[in-house]
């Protein structure tokens, strides 16, 4: 693993070219995953990835970095538990450390409902081959002695669900390695660089209009999160997302405390210990539509109220800094990546509150929907048309975060 | 945090209300006679501006009362607050 000790530049910086043969609008995560699998798994290099702002500055940056794969349907497990193979040899893969720990992700239930819905979860993906168990209390006491399992709390635990090869990975590491090997391969990652408009011809993308300048591109990849709408907007494309503050937190650094991935649905709470020793939390979706990338201080104290209660030895430690992204909500709660209604342009959006685990596959499947204009099989069901057609993936229990 | 101006009893704090999303989004007609993709429109599509929104609130540990604001997505600046049935 070379890649961690860090060269001048990891990727070049270069102005836009006047044509490419597939412009992907949005240099987050998924953006640079789906340029890099754009080159290695199509063999397609004459790509540019335009960012509005710096490279993997929003979400990418933003996030709690949960990985998992414990989806409920079969839909969401396929594409999820793909990410999660592509995880395992991704440093690899991207000959670059990205502090991919699977530490284990625990679910912790509250109640009968809770219990049962996540007992139902843990059987569906052993079903479907992903790694689950079913924790008793006392289980949790061995795997993870800090939750507070006492019978006196407002919202006593009941049990959990485990996937032991759920856990974290350094969000920046996993952008700069997508990065540097798209840049590698040859593709161009423009930054500073705000898509304005669309060339239409007919019922056909040509082209975009960009704060550089006009651009043409073979084809158009939407990949902009919480400003899917925005861009869809301008070619009169109605996409059923909205945009919404989701916050994080962390504390100071602490000496290793919390040897897992802990969340609870029910009193909500998701947390982890990063490699350097903060703790970082999430909390659920502030309910109004915003942009801003704040949201509001009492979403915050219902989250630390709720951490507090699960984990008393962290009522001493400090928040030291909050912060919020703007997180593109669909209304099942499952992404939407595949063909729009007008030719040569894509739309990857709607991971929502968990788009960072998907990094690597939404970048593998969407690579292979705009290399082939047809849908790879994992993301077939999570095309626009399935609010029409009424098969909806409802993943709003497994999505984990309150909507 | 919001301070929202309930036009019924004044500017009031954010936790005191509930979110109601879009405002003035109109029932598609007879559901025996639309078509599908206008049926999900109504379903599933909102306005999701980065400027300006009409909204609806409920002070729900206030006057209980929904009403509509018009507030900008971008900066949460609120330029207006009016009852149910009035014009935006």
């Amino acid at each position: 693993m070379s890649g961690s000790e860090h060269p001048d530049h990891l990727w070049r910086n270069p102005d836009p070219k006047r044509s490419y043969d597939v412009v992907i609008v949005g240099g987050g995560g998924h953006g640079l995953s789906t340029a890099y699998y754009l080159a290695r798994n199509h063999g397609i290099t004459n790509v540019a990835v335009l960012e509005r702002g710096w490279l993997a500055g929003g979400n990418m940056a933003r996030n709690t970095t949960v990985i998992r794969s414990n989806y409920l349907w079969d839909e969401s497990a396929a594409i999820y538990e793909h990410s999660m193979k592509l995880w395992e040899t991704l440093a690899e893969d991207l000959d670059y450390d990205i502090l991919f720990s699977q530490r284990g992700v625990l679910n912790l239930t509250h109640s009968l409902h809770d219990t049962r819905e996540t007992r139902r979860r843990v059987y569906a993906n052993q079903l479907n081959g992903i790694d689950a168990e079913w924790l008793t209390p006392e289980d949790i006491k061995e795997f993870c002695p800090i939750v507070n399992l006492s019978p006196d709390i407002r919202y006593p635990v009941m049990g959990a669900s485990l996937q032991r090869r759920g856990g974290i990975a350094k969000h920046d590491y996993v952008a700069w390695a997508f990065a540097r090997q798209a840049d590698a391969f040859g593709v161009d990652l423009v930054q500073n660089c705000e898509v304005t408009g669309f060339d239409l011809d007919g019922g056909r993308v040509t082209g975009v209009q960009t704060s550089r300048g006009h651009i043409a591109a073979e084809k158009v990849a939407l990949c902009a999160a919480g400003h899917s709408t925005v861009l869809a907007s301008m070619v009169g494309l109605d996409l059923p997302i909205q945009s919404h503050p989701l916050q994080a937190l962390v504390s100071e650094l602490l000496e290793p405390a919390l040897n897992c991935v802990a969340m609870s649905n029910a009193i909500h709470v998701y947390v982890s210990q990063a490699h350097k020793g903060e703790l970082v939390m999430g909390a659920g979706i502030d309910a109004f539509n915003s942009y801003a990338q704040r949201g509001s201080p009492h979403i915050i104290e219902h989250q630390l109220a709720a951490a507090v209660e699960l984990f008393p030895i962290f009522s001493r430690a400090h928040v030291v800094r909050t912060w919020g992204g703007i997180v593109d909500v669909s209304p099942d709660a499952s992404p939407i990546v595949g063909l729009t209604p007008i030719e040569n342009l894509f739309v990857n959006c709607g991971w929502g509150t968990g788009g960072f685990k998907a990094t690597p596959a939404s970048g593998w499947v969407y690579a292979h929907t705009i290399a082939r204009g047809e849908p790879h099989q994992l993301n077939a069901p999570f095309s626009l048309d399935r609010f029409t057609r009424g098969a909806l993936i409802d993943e709003h229990g497994a999505a984990a975060v309150a909507h | 945090m919001l301070l929202i101006p309930c036009p019924w009893c004044g500017p009031r704090d954010e936790i005191e209300f509930r979110y109601g999303g879009a405002a003035h989004v109109a029932y598609p007609g007879d559901p025996e006679t639309v078509d599908d993709a206008t049926w999900a429109r109504y379903l599933f599509v909102r306005p999701n501006p980065k400027g300006p929104l009409a909204e609806r609130w409920c002070h729900s540990q206030g006057c209980r009362r929904w009403f509509n604001i018009v507030r900008d997505t971008a900066t949460h600046q609120i330029t207006r607050s009016y009852r149910m049935g009035e014009a935006p």
